[in-house]
């Protein structure tokens, strides 16, 4: 049976893990690959990386460090942040990504969407959409959600699944970092509109928040951040409990 | 060893010569004839779309190489498809190898099918050491049905066939590049076993 994935989310700045993580057993807690591994080694499902740099150099950094990821790593991993063009996507996946995650350039250029999965197919197109309600609708965001546009998310995620995106990485600004729980009603919603996969995102606290959005968010996935950095949520007890309470999960 | 890993333009293939590095082996990423053919084992891996990965295959005369090779050859994900007759996506004609064609999956679950999924009815040196009901990574929205050639299954809807094996041919439709350790496993039993 396919299993629900676990997602942890690294961001990173100039090749270097930004957020302060709590792992004792790290010799560099900066260092992204090491993070990654101890990730992997507790049977994290894929990982994200995403790039917040924004000075000139950054491709080729990330070039590099995506490189230096797949050769440490046996999970799939996605990495996302300002890439807005088919040579962006082609240089990461050269390097050894495997899927990449487009949110912004998406929105100001939809044919990024379409030429991307023609030339490398879908299976790696990711597409992140940061919304937030504005009056009781759901408006997509940008620019790290701090950005508001008129775009409903729904009409928005159905025109990515047309244009051939994989996946959609659905992050509500409302509920990130709030530890709450995951934004489930619009989650659902997503998952009854589309036929791809839908990564729940923004509001992970605890474990029956990742347990709800599996089932009433019915999530394909679910990604989260500071739980995991500062070992509020261990990996392997989340899926041990998840599993206990009958979702299909890895272990 | 010689290992080739077959360069036809097709996606993320770098993943599969460092995890033949994590096990100790040296690849070479190649589209040259006569490396591929004097190769130990030929690795035929395969990300996108069938046709224009077809279309890639012809250009460069690989098309005609691939399904007289005599050496142990593994193709993955869309290189396994590619060796069967013909896929549904883009109506394309493939190597002929298993004699199966690839269709859609027409199930009212998530397509792409992405992420782990169990593999079972393993019937293979590929698969020594690895447990019925073990976690594999895939991604695809094509599938082979249950075969003659089928060396292992798994659910999606449906049973379908997850694995093949003919002569020196074998095909997974999983990444075991990108399946953790138990994927790494088989990737160095097809090196180590697979010699018949």
């Amino acid at each position: 049976m396919l299993t629900k994935r676990i997602i942890p989310c690294l961001d990173i700045k100039n090749g270097r893990t930004v957020k302060g993580v709590n792992f004792v057993e790290l010799r560099d807690a900066g260092d992204p690959v090491e993070l990654a591994k101890i990730y992997a080694d507790e049977y994290a499902d894929e990982l994200v990386f995403l790039d917040i740099s924004a000075t000139e150099e950054r491709r080729k950094t990330l070039a590099q460090l995506v490189e230096e990821i797949a050769r440490h790593i046996n999970i799939p991993f996605t990495v996302g942040g300002g890439i807005s063009s088919v040579e962006d996507v082609a240089l990461l996946l050269k390097s050894g990504a495997d899927k990449v995650s487009i949110n912004s350039a998406a929105v100001k250029n939809p044919q990024l969407i379409s030429d991307v999965a023609k030339r490398f197919g879908s299976q790696c197109v990711v597409v992140a959409i940061d919304a937030k309600q504005i009056d009781g609708n759901w408006k997509v965001h940008l620019v790290g959600g701090k950005q508001p546009t008129d775009i409903d998310l729904f009409e928005w995620a159905k025109k990515v699944q047309e244009l051939g995106a994989g996946e959609i990485l659905f992050t509500s600004m409302d509920h990130d970092g709030t530890k709450a729980g995951f934004a489930n009603e619009a989650l659902a919603k997503l998952s009854d509109d589309l036929h791809i996969p839908i990564i729940a995102s923004g509001g992970a606290g605890n474990v029956k928040h990742f347990e709800d959005t599996f089932k009433l968010g019915k999530a394909d996935a679910a990604l989260a951040a500071s739980v995991f950095h500062f070992k509020e949520i261990e990996i392997p007890d989340l899926k041990k409990e998840l599993k206990a309470n009958g979702i299909s999960i890895r272990i | 060893m010689k290992i080739a890993i077959i360069d036809y333009g097709a996606g993320n293939v770098k993943s599969i010569e460092f995890a033949l590095n994590r096990l100790g082996f040296e690849s070479q990423l190649t589209s040259d004839v006569e490396t591929i053919k004097s190769a130990d084992r030929v690795i035929f891996p395969g990300v996108g779309e069938a046709s224009s990965a077809m279309a890639m295959l012809k250009s460069t005369g690989l098309d005609t190489l691939i399904p007289n090779l005599k050496q142990p050859v593994l193709g993955i994900c869309l290189g396994m498809q590619l060796m069967c007759d013909n896929c549904e996506e883009g109506d394309t004609q493939g190597l002929g190898i298993f004699e199966v064609d690839v269709v859609k999956f027409k199930t009212n679950l998530k397509v792409p099918q992405v992420g782990w999924n169990t593999i079972y009815k393993l019937q293979s040196d590929l698969f020594q050491g690895i447990l019925e009901q073990s976690h594999m990574y895939l991604v695809h929205s094509y599938y082979v049905p249950l075969h003659d050639n089928s060396i292992a299954s798994s659910d999606y809807g449906l049973e379908y066939s997850v694995a093949l094996h003919k002569n020196n041919f074998y095909g997974v439709q999983f990444h075991p590049e990108k399946s953790g350790k138990l994927g790494e496993q088989i990737l160095e039993n097809f090196l180590v076993n697979c010699n018949k």
